[in-house]
């Protein structure tokens, strides 16, 4: 690695990002520094253990991402607006449609369902924190650093540029020679690694720590998508941890799994990713699924209809998304057999897909429907979402592939999957628990504000590449001539997806508006809801419930409060709470730098970080730390304070 | 609710952009039976799924209308419900049957387009090598022992057999209005089968990422008549130049080129990775390297299978 | 800390009784890991390219004596789990340390293999077999030597603290580990070594 080529250089858009990372990684520290935060930062946020902010922080980071995916696409869409566009060329643009694909996927839809995870499963199942609290911290920083690393690649090395599915010999160091896809296989590896571990401690947490009486069929549907979630997590990640590392291996210690020659084999990429990405994909969707359960349910006033069928056909869905991976290279000639075995798996999904789109009709049937902002998420993603999901059966046959695969019309249906079977998802989770976390809500106009425009410029944006796909136009292309007369639909696809800018820029003004305006008491339940959560209060305290509610039945909160009962009985005892650590942000620091390191086959100081990754370890195992009590007088003292707030009105 | 419209509306603008002849998109606008009988099959997913599509928007519609609570009574509880044992097993049943219908669609369309198109049974293919390196395409013809690049020519109302390999990353072979895609791959031969009914100028492409010159990897398939073809191919063994194995190897570095012909073809020095030359599981294919490497590559493996 | 004294000490608070399914559900994920580098390993398996094949390389010994070694040593850390829910300090201290020797044996051994096959001209970057093979082996490999550091780890805080909720914990899950990477050798064994060799 040559110096001058360590710092990407030559576009004035580069020269911008790198002088915004340097003025904010300036700003930060001055700002922390003068307004005397550290402190603050570090004991409250930085070291914490508390699922809660756990699950805060990842939420702001996926927002985070979700900007930084989002401008990757407005310049997608930009630079194909008009045919003949200049405004990026080949290569600028193939890493912008790269990172686009894994940020979106990776850094912006995973930890903001893991973020809705952590803050709402504990307190779904009554539970005081996560099975594993530290390890809890240690996922996250795991998916920090693994986002931060990716990004960097933007300014120094360049980034990925074979697309999000890196296919193999493209991704090869033979014809990607920068280092951009060793931040792809090493970033991913780090953050997957959190991943894996957040499954495990989620399967424990809700295996273990339900309240007495939750018995598996009488957890809250979101709980149940989580848990199926996690399996998922469980057995896909590992695919993806031997696919990357293959891939370092072949790029940086020049192995032969996926060349060419000496006996590889290109396919062999392709099958290990998709036997990770189309489970991923369920990952990504079913929680969501789950977040509809709840607020459907919750906002027509109604139980959840047909949940046993609900939780049957999660299962079903699970299960059938290890055996549909080949769909995604139908077109790589393995003969008839093979291609319609895969189409008629593939087509199976959609069979407890519809259950479920049945079930929620009917569980709005004869229900009292209240339009929140929610509420209209849910509304908006089942039509849009079965638009995605016929379009997939569509895709799911075959020879129709032979004519949809690698154009627009697959990249319209995938989009007509993951927007609203997982983006409006998130955010509908998002304005839906904003108050429980933090003790007020979002303002409901400017939400149902922006979902206007998100909803609309959605369409707008995406439904015309039906049409341009049908029309021959492939994915991935940087230009087209105007004789194609594929102009005027990818314009208006460029004004949906300034309306979708607008839309979520009204989102964000909407928390600032809220954080300052918002009335601040509300109480416990302010959505009048059905589970758990909405038991304690909001904010939530520390310790969660001061008393472990018992449950006899699905929805035990909503029969609680019809029938004028209490969930919890007995007095006030010490809770025992883990302590917030450093050493969490320490082994994400240790495994960006052995990362960055890894990167530029720097070997020295990565052997170095690895020892250390190590010694991390080794320090935990031996250190005693039993956590600490909080004592009743705290606890009465926490809980009148939270009573005395909500009397005042 | 607007959005429901929104859709029905851009739904029905699709059905018509479908249903006018004018200006019928590339997918509805079959030439050959192979891409005639995926227009077809499409079209058939489509009216199906419009019906799925249909009967929800139905349900969504009037539930959402009938059951607002703005329109209700305030003491109005709605009741609780369990599910409905007969009503989920109709929602699963129907769908069951669909898929079942679908998959009969689907087996034995893909076994159609997989070969020769019955229309043309009794005669023989016309077999054309087609290999991407870089951003560019290869056309081999074995039998007239010629070879062209970014474009190909093709006798009408013929099957015609592709054989696709890459010199490189995967791209996929695809003329949309003759048949679908295949990808070409480095260390195999795929096949692809079309036959075009008339004669004509067909748009054809790579359609899987490659990388930079991605964008600009087009070639255009004529479909000439008979009796147009045999003279090109005359023309062409009269005038073109031969192909040298210099001359392959520097077209192979290239990055774009525009149309050539050559009077002979570079499956002569550097056979396709198909059989005794490669194969998935030797992964002996030809390198954009060393000219000579491929073929020590494949003699190895070939004394490797006889051990 | 509620300390149930009904059942060994490892899973004696509902803590331990956590990281011990956590840790099952891990080895799950491990599972899904091999079962990965199995799968492509079959699936590289005859493309030798210019390098030598699975016949020309194995050799029975030094295989069959990785295969004593590790599986005596599972055998042995079974003991010192024995050891432990007997409330045997010693004892226990002396078969996991014992366990961990013959793992270093077997590490030992597999070096020497790699070198042995490193001197015959295959290397990691020879064929797409051989790429395979050393990243099965090498993974499982590293592994094993993660064990060695941890299992010394645990060996020291035994010897420091004594059987505590947390030490029983950690000695007992260090052996389901052990014995997991023993199944997987046992399936190297039989599908990599046994099937090369015929």
């Amino acid at each position: 690695m040559k110096w001058d080529e360590f710092f990407v250089t030559g576009e004035p858009m580069i020269y911008a990002a790198m002088v915004s990372i340097v003025v904010v990684s300036l700003a930060i520290p001055i700002a922390l520094t003068y307004f005397k935060k550290w402190n603050w930062l570090w004991t409250n946020w930085l070291t914490t253990v508390d699922h809660k902010k756990i699950g805060v922080m990842y939420v702001l980071a996926a927002l985070l991402m979700l900007f930084r995916g989002g401008v990757d696409a407005l310049l997608m869409r930009a630079q194909t607006a008009i045919p003949d566009n200049g405004l990026l060329d080949g290569q600028h643009y193939n890493e912008i449609f790269t990172t686009h694909g894994v940020i979106m996927i990776l850094f912006m839809a995973m930890p903001f369902i893991i973020g809705l995870m952590n803050v709402v499963i504990p307190l779904q199942i009554g539970a005081r924190d996560v099975a594993f609290p530290r390890l809890n911290a240690i996922s996250f920083w795991l998916f920090f650093a693994g986002a931060m690393l990716f990004n960097i690649s933007f300014v120094i090395g360049g980034s990925p540029d074979a697309g999000w599915s890196a296919y193999f010999p493209l991704a090869s160091l033979e014809f990607s020679p920068t280092v951009g896809n060793n931040y792809y296989s090493l970033a991913l590896q780090i953050a997957g690694i959190g991943t894996l571990l957040t499954g495990i401690n989620f399967l424990v947490t809700i295996l273990k720590m339900r309240a007495p009486g939750m018995t598996l069929m009488k957890m809250p549907m979101f709980t149940w998508s989580v848990l199926i979630t996690n399996v998922i997590i469980v057995f896909a990640f590992p695919v993806l941890t031997v696919a990357l590392a293959l891939m370092t291996l072949d790029r940086q210690f020049g192995t032969q799994f996926f060349a060419m020659q000496s006996g590889g084999m290109d396919m062999l990429w392709a099958n290990l990713f998709w036997v990770w990405g189309h489970p991923e994909v369920y990952i990504v969707i079913l929680p969501a699924f789950g977040i509809y359960s709840e607020i459907i349910s919750t906002f027509a006033r109604k139980n959840l209809y047909g949940y046993k069928s609900m939780v049957v056909s999660m299962v079903a869905i699970s299960l059938l998304s290890f055996v549909v991976w080949a769909h995604h290279f139908y077109t790589m000639g393995h003969g008839v057999m093979v291609n319609s075995v895969f189409s008629i798996t593939t087509m199976a999904i959609a069979i407890p897909t519809g259950v479920k789109i049945f079930n929620w009709l009917f569980t709005l049937r004869k229900g009292k429907i209240s339009f929140t902002t929610p509420m209209l998420y849910a509304l908006a993603f089942i039509p849009i979402f079965t638009i995605g999901g016929v379009t997939g059966v569509m895709l799911a046959m075959a020879s129709a592939d032979y004519q949809y695969h690698n154009t627009m019309f697959l990249v319209a249906h995938f989009h007509y999957v993951l927007i609203p079977g997982t983006v409006f998802g998130v955010i509908a989770g998002f304005h839906y628990w904003f108050p429980k976390v933090f003790g007020f809500m979002l303002n409901e106009k400017l939400g149902k504000l922006s979902f206007w425009f998100i909803i609309i410029s959605f369409n707008v944006t995406f439904f015309p590449l039906f049409i341009l796909g049908l029309n021959g136009m492939t994915r991935r292309m940087y230009t087209y001539s105007e004789s194609t007369g594929y102009g005027p639909l990818n314009m208006l696809s460029m004004v949906g997806a300034v309306g979708l800018a607008i839309g979520f820029i009204i989102l964000v003004y909407n928390i600032y508006w809220s954080v300052r305006y918002s009335p601040r008491n509300i109480k416990g339940d302010p959505w009048d809801a059905r589970s758990l959560e909405w038991s304690t209060h909001s904010p939530v305290p520390e310790y969660n419930f001061a008393l472990i509610p018992t449950v006899n039945k699905l929805d035990a909160h909503w029969f609680a409060k019809k029938e004028g009962k209490s969930l919890t009985s007995g007095k006030y005892e010490p809770i025992h709470m883990p302590n917030n650590s450093g050493l969490p942000i320490i082994m994400g620091a240790a495994f960006f730098l052995w990362g960055f390191f890894m990167v530029f086959s720097w070997w020295i100081p990565a052997i170095i970080l690895g020892v250390v990754i190590l010694g991390t370890m080794a320090y935990r195992s031996f250190e005693k730390d039993h956590g600490h009590y909080i004592s009743v007088e705290e606890i009465e003292r926490t809980e009148n304070a939270l009573r005395g707030e909500q009397h005042e009105n | 609710m607007k959005k429901k419209w929104i859709a029905l509306t851009l739904f029905s603008i699709t059905a018509i952009f479908l249903a006018g002849c004018d200006n019928p998109l590339l997918i509805f606008d079959p030439k050959g039976p192979q891409a005639r009988t995926l227009s077809s099959t499409i079209l058939f997913s489509m009216a199906m799924m419009a019906g799925i599509l249909f009967v929800v928007y139905v349900l969504y519609t009037v539930v959402l209308v009938k059951y607002r609570a703005s329109k209700l009574n305030d003491d109005y509880e709605p009741p609780h419900e369990e599910g409905n044992k007969w009503l989920e097993i109709i929602w699963t049943a129907i769908p069951v049957i669909l898929v079942v219908v679908l998959s009969f669609v689907t087996v034995s369309s893909t076994s159609t387009v997989e070969q020769k198109s019955v229309a043309y049974a009794d005669q023989k293919p016309v077999v054309i090598y087609a290999s991407s390196s870089n951003w560019k395409w290869h056309f081999s013809y074995p039998e007239e022992g010629i070879e062209t690049v970014n474009y190909v020519n093709f006798p009408a109302n013929r099957p015609i057999e592709f054989r696709l390999y890459s010199y490189g990353p995967i791209t996929s072979f695809w003329i949309p209005q003759l048949a679908g895609q295949k990808y070409a791959m480095s260390d195999m031969v795929t096949k692809i089968h079309m036959s075009a009914d008339v004669p004509g100028s067909f748009m054809g492409k790579n359609s899987n990422f490659s990388g930079k010159g991605f964008a600009q990897m087009e070639f255009e398939a004529q479909a000439l008549s008979d009796a147009d073809y045999k003279e090109w191919v005359a023309d062409v063994k009269a005038t073109a130049p031969k192909l040298t194995e210099d001359e392959f190897d520097n077209l192979l570095k290239a990055e774009q080129v525009g149309r050539k012909t050559y009077s002979s073809n570079h499956l002569e020095f550097r056979p396709a990775p198909e059989m005794d030359h490669g194969g998935h599981h030797h992964g002996g294919s030809t390198s954009t390297g060393d000219k000579d490497k491929g073929h020590e590559d494949m003699d190895m493996d070939m004394d490797h299978d006889a051990h | 800390m509620k300390i149930d004294h009904s059942v060994p000490l490892e899973y004696s608070t509902e803590e331990n009784k956590m990281k011990i399914l956590g840790f099952w559900i891990f080895l799950g994920a491990e599972i899904a890991l091999f079962s990965t580098l199995f799968a492509v390993y079959f699936t590289l398996q005859t493309n030798t390219n210019v390098g030598p094949s699975a016949s020309d390389l194995f050799h029975l010994s030094p295989v069959m004596i990785e295969t004593i070694l590790l599986l005596s040593s599972s055998f042995t850390i079974g003991l010192g789990v024995h050891a432990m829910r007997l409330g045997l300090k010693k004892p226990m201290m002396t078969f996991f340390g014992i366990t961990l020797v013959l793992g270093a044996a077997f590490l030992g051994v597999e070096v020497y293999e790699f070198v042995t096959y490193v001197g015959e001209g295959a290397t990691i970057q020879t064929s797409g077999f051989l790429s395979a093979l050393f990243t099965l082996l090498g993974t499982h490999g590293l592994h094993v030597t993660f064990g060695l550091l941890w299992g010394g780890s645990i060996l020291l805080q035994i010897k420091k603290r004594g059987f505590t909720p947390e030490t029983a914990n950690k000695s007992f899950i260090f052996s389901l580990y052990w014995h997991f990477l023993d199944v997987v050798w046992i399936f190297i064994f039989s599908f990599v070594y046994l099937k090369g060799l015929m």
